[in-house]
């Protein structure tokens, strides 16, 4: 328990904190001065972590087990900051007409710092922590554009009903101790012993309930998900993809982790329940996409849908669901991030956002379209982009663990989702418009972006390894 | 395996230079897109050689050995089912690698000069460069399933590039007949994997293989034992997957679209109509031929097939007048020879017609080829297709001729060309097995020496009247340098390519075969090949009034081949009737009903739902709040139910 154990289990974590600090030495220093490159260092950081996650990733627990990392977190981590470099590039374009630049960066790195916490949590608690640290800097972000009320009220009810999420969650943490004496991950799991006797374990299950639904909200799944639709249309689309790909993915994670590490007794029930939840947020997160005519709110309400086929694969209770919500979580991100930065740059240089907007894309931008194209037939899964397989995966996780009936309503999901994606794709390609939106550049570094999402989204399908290795680094239930 | 890992480039190469000139097809200019082309595929071919020494320099207990180069997991569902992508090399994937490289090469530097001035020839050359791709990558195939991607990747690009001149309504109505005709044949393919697979256990080839040739294995016994309509699974799956490879090698009934493809440009009729593409048949059937010898039925139906297209197309070629149409029937009838050759041939030292067929796949490869890219120079000069606007051409193009006339006795079978010594061994291997298919091909050989003459007559002979009609282009002389060197280069694999000792490489089992020579039965051959010639002299070297005589005195016979057997009517009789009179209505109507009626019926469901769920998003706080705690109270209940 020395220092450099400490520095080398905490590797990542340190690494963001270091970028923080030096962030704000600078902010302190040379206040207002060079901000752009505030953004490529944050970005570097970033990319450290990123690299760092799928290289050298710590193995072992610290802080008396509070803290424990391993592959898997190292590469959790490491979608996390790949996202969220994808998110400050492509917000490059918002942030330049923003004074408070910097600011964004700092508050993207703290709460990517919570999430690091939550991940390697090996104690309630320290769970706890991470998700407030991640939590209250979310809610400076949805206000960032201090000019928009309704970007102050997707502020004050993200940290409202977060509020809400947390006291749940704690209760049922209290529970959970009453019920057990411990906190720790380890100990929980060894304290279970169902069905043995439900007087003994009624606490134990009450506390899981309420941490079940903290987890539920912060993944905005049905019904807990009706805070979304006014915190997202509210905030900045950045923020708006950060909210939906970068916490869902890290609350996903650790929902994933405590459910299979922690209560994998417990698993024929709440393989039920999220099962029931999954097939509930497929349909209402289509049936709000469905009506969308403003691109931002339709892909932040298609992401609620893209969480209910998540749940297939998490309800499967396998190590298999397990590895293909981790490789779905990735094809996600390149995905939905690369669809958010066309739509974010877009609005940003012409202020369209509309689909009527988009009508005639093709031929004035045509690059920009055909990124979106990609983006979206791999989020409606059309084979060979990567979002086939990994629906395929996360189906099949479901298929295999006997969840034929959930499968199939993910199918019919699946069928209705293709008509409001398709729907894009024909205003960009087949419509024309006497005011289409005209040709501009969309600079470097969303290029970038679209260039990596574009790639990833057609190489991961075939690089069949990665499931694999992915498989190997998940040991859920074992 | 160490020490080949290079041979990943092979197909990286084509990928990238598909990439580069597609994506840049606007930017780079046609001539530079083809100098990409050819550099890429003369590296891959070199690559390929350089492979194929070093493969066949190297023996293990007397046998070659079949190496995974490569083998990924692409796709694994469970512990036995699994899909890989890898590379394979062994005789017959090393041999078609030279072939296919070596080929493309020489098309894609033909086809610097031949599009010269094309102003899509960028595209062109994208699209050459992802035909090469998908048919390197078919070849090294390890698995069925990897084969059937590279399979429908060949048939997309072969469809692009005959529907290259997309302004001309024949050439676009051909590529959707080369697609749909060879999609209908993937269908049965496609099952037949899928029941292969099934029986197998596997789509890898070599555990297909080695579990269905063994009488003893679990596999086998299910395999052979159940049964639908009688005949056993084995049976059904090598049927279905033979039906793919005869709607790509063009055979008989399956065939209609080889004719009508020549509408594309000519070097590709070289590339994938006569070397590579519709050999892919007989690769298939030849990579799954210890399969196929298990289930005796299934040979006989490729050798019977094999050697009635020959036969068929032999017949009709005699009749056309569309110098690749000509070609094209008679690549139908060659690969007839390499289907039976197959067809015919038993295991190891039994393995004369396996290993001819090989050879005869070598041989007519460079053959065919010369006399496609002959036919373009020709076509290049006179600007028709027909070989009544040709003639006498021998002394404004002596070296085409000269080509032309070595690839025409090499098709022959006249020694010492190589087409002799390939079409031999497949001659003798029939006649061990089957005579009937032995006469069927002796008298095909006959045939085929008449046409391939009857053809160089007229163009390189046969001096018309009205020949010298005044030209809209200046007559110069022979194709440009670009266009020659390829020709003069497949030439002379022409003369060499016969006596490589193939019976030492490329054999059934990997071990090298002993072959006799049988001087009566060459002598056979030969009369019978030189009766053809001496016919098609008498008729064709002069204009004279004999062709027409006997077409009238045929009669009906003879429209009745011209018109190819009235098979291309026969099947739009069929698709009128049958499919758009009788069967479209009723789709039609199950369609507009219950198809769409559901999707409406869903679509406004849907709607009504998606407007009843607004109140639900009031915007106001206390709302959302009253909703996640009574939720938070359902999952609590749940979880106690459950």
């Amino acid at each position: 328990m020395d220092f450099i154990t400490l520095v080398s289990l905490l590797r990542m974590e340190l690494l963001l904190t270091a970028g923080l600090v030096v962030l704000l030495i600078y902010k302190i220093f040379y206040e207002g001065a060079r901000d752009k490159m505030a953004g490529w260092f944050t970005v570097s950081v970033l990319l450290g972590t990123f690299l760092c996650g799928i290289f050298l990733p710590a193995e072992g627990g610290y802080f008396g087990g509070m803290f424990i990392t391993g592959s898997l977190a190292g590469m959790e981590k490491s979608i996390l900051s790949l996202g969220s470099v994808f998110i400050i590039l492509f917000g490059r374009t918002w942030l330049e007409n923003s004074r408070h630049e910097l600011e964004f960066y700092l508050l993207i790195l703290s709460v990517l710092l919570g999430m690091f916490f939550m991940i390697s949590a090996g104690h309630l608690l320290m769970f706890y922590l991470g998700l407030e640290l991640a939590t209250l800097p979310l809610a400076a972000l949805a206000v960032f554009d201090f000019n928009k009320s309704r970007s102050s009220e997707a502020g004050v009810k993200l940290i409202l009903n977060s509020a809400f999420s947390s006291a749940l969650l704690l209760f049922g943490a209290s529970l959970v101790y009453g019920g057990s004496g411990t906190l720790y991950f380890p100990e929980l799991n060894s304290a279970i012993t169902f069905p043995a006797s439900r007087g003994s374990s009624f606490l134990l299950l009450a506390g899981f309930s309420f941490l079940f639904t903290g987890f539920a909200f912060k993944i905005s799944a049905v019904p807990f998900h009706l805070w979304t639709a006014d915190v997202y249309e509210g905030a900045p689309v950045p923020v708006t993809a950060f909210l939906s790909v970068i916490s869902k993915g890290a609350a996903l994670f650790v929902f994933v982790a405590v459910l299979y590490r922690v209560f994998p007794l417990y698993s024929e029930t709440w393989s039920l329940v999220t099962g029931l939840m999954g097939a509930l947020t497929m349909v209402i997160g289509n049936l709000f996409a469905m009506r969308q005519g403003n691109l931002k709110r339709f892909l932040a309400f298609s992401s609620i849908t893209q969480v209910g086929f998540l749940l297939v694969g998490v309800a499967s209770a396998s190590q298999l669901g397990h590895a293909a919500v981790l490789y779905f979580m990735l094809i996600y991100l390149f995905s939905n991030l690369g669809a958010f930065a066309v739509v974010s740059v877009i609005a940003d240089k012409t202020g369209k956002e509309t689909l009527s907007d988009y009508r005639g894309l093709y031929k004035t931008n045509p690059m920009l379209a055909l990124a979106l194209l990609v983006a979206l037939f791999s989020l409606a899964g059309i084979p060979p982009t990567a979002g086939f397989f990994g629906k395929l995966f996360l189906l099949n996780s479901g298929a295999s663990s006997g969840m034929i009936y959930l499968v199939i309503f993910a199918c019919m999901n699946m069928v209705v989702s293709l008509y409001y994606y398709l729907r894009v794709v024909k205003a960009m390609f087949v419509d024309t418009s006497d005011d289409p939106i005209p040709h501009f550049n969309s600079g470097l570094p969303v290029k970038i972006v679209l260039a990596c999402s574009v790639l990833g989204i057609i190489l991961l399908g075939f690089f069949g390894g990665l499931f694999d290795y992915f498989t190997s680094l998940t040991f859920g239930l074992q | 395996m160490e020490g080949y890992s290079y041979i990943i480039w092979i197909l990286i190469l084509p990928l990238l230079t598909f990439l580069v000139t597609g994506l840049g097809s606007r930017k780079i200019s046609p001539t530079l897109a083809g100098i990409i082309g050819t550099t890429s595929m003369g590296i891959c071919a070199l690559l390929s050689i350089y492979t194929a020494g070093s493969y066949f320099g190297y023996y293990s207990n007397g046998v070659y050995p079949s190496l995974k180069v490569f083998d990924l997991p692409w796709l694994s569902f469970t512990e036995n089912l699994s899909i890989h992508l890898g590379m394979v090399l062994d005789p017959i994937s090393v041999m078609m690698l030279v072939v296919v490289t070596l080929v493309s090469f020489m098309v894609h530097l033909y086809s610097i000069g031949y599009l010269h001035g094309e102003s899509r020839g960028g595209v062109y050359f994208s699209y050459l460069s992802l035909f090469s791709f998908s048919m390197l990558g078919l070849v090294v195939s390890t698995n069925l399933f990897q084969m059937y991607i590279f399979w429908e990747l060949v048939g997309v690009s072969s469809f692009l590039l005959i529907g290259y001149y997309f302004t001309k309504p024949s050439a676009v109505a051909a590529s959707k007949k080369a697609f749909i005709v060879t999609r209908f044949a993937d269908f049965g393919f496609l099952v037949g994997i899928l029941i292969m697979g099934y029986v197998g256990g596997s789509f890898e080839f070599d555990a297909i293989i080695s579990r269905l040739t063994n009488p003893e294995s679990p596999e086998f016994l299910t395999a052979t034992g159940a049964g639908f309509l009688g005949i056993s699974l084995l049976t059904w799956s090598l049927v279905l997957i033979f039906m793919g490879g005869a709607g790509k090698s063009a055979m008989f009934p399956l065939h209609i679209w080889l004719p009508d493809a020549m509408e594309g440009p000519t070097p590709v009729s070289a590339l994938i109509h006569a070397a590579t593409m519709v050999v892919a048949g007989v690769f298939l059937v030849a990579r799954l031929f210890p399969v196929f010898f298990q289930v005796p039925v299934a040979l006989d139906l490729v050798a019977w097939v094999g050697a009635l297209s020959a036969l068929f197309a032999a017949i009709i070629a005699c009749t056309q007048t569309d110098i690749k149409r000509i070609l094209a029937y008679s690549t139908m009838s060659q690969i007839g020879y390499m289907m039976f050759g197959l067809g015919v041939s038993g295991m190891g030292e039994a393995g004369l017609g396996y290993m001819g067929s090989m050879f005869h796949l070598f041989t007519h490869a460079m053959f065919k080829a010369l006399l496609f890219l002959g036919a373009g120079a020709v076509i290049h000069y006179v600007h028709s297709n027909e070989v009544s606007d040709m003639g006498a051409l021998r002394k404004k193009m002596p070296v085409t001729g000269l080509l032309f006339l070595l690839a025409c006795l090499s098709i022959s079978g006249i020694p010492p060309f190589s087409g002799f010594f390939s079409k031999e061994e497949i001659l003798t291997a029939a006649l061990m097995k089957n005579p009937v298919v032995y006469g069927i091909g002796l008298f095909t050989a006959g045939l085929t020496a008449f046409y391939m003459f009857r053809l160089y007559y007229l163009i390189f002979w046969h001096n018309k009247p009205y020949h010298d009609k005044p030209s809209p282009l200046p007559r110069k002389k022979e194709a440009p340098l670009t266009m020659m060197v390829p020709m003069i280069l497949l030439g002379f694999a022409t003369l060499v390519s016969g006596f490589f000792p193939f019976n030492n490489f490329v054999t059934s089992d990997g071990k090298p075969l002993e072959i006799t020579f049988h001087a009566d039965l060459s002598a056979i051959a030969i009369g019978v090949s030189l009766t053809g010639i001496a016919l098609a002299s008498v008729f064709y070297l002069r204009p004279g009034p004999w062709p027409d005589k006997i077409a009238t005195a045929l009669g009906g016979f003879f429209t009745t081949v011209y018109r190819k057997f009235y098979i291309d009517e026969i099947y739009t009789l069929v698709a009128k009737k049958f499919i758009i009179g009788t069967v479209s209505p009723v789709a039609n109507w199950f369609d507009r009903n219950v198809v769409d009626g559901l999707m409406n019926f869903t679509g406004t469901v849907m709607g009504v739902f998606s407007d009843s769920i607004k109140v639900w998003q009031s915007g106001k706080i206390h709302g959302y709040l009253l909703w996640f705690f009574a939720g938070s109270m359902i999952v609590l209940i749940l979880m106690f139910i459950l």
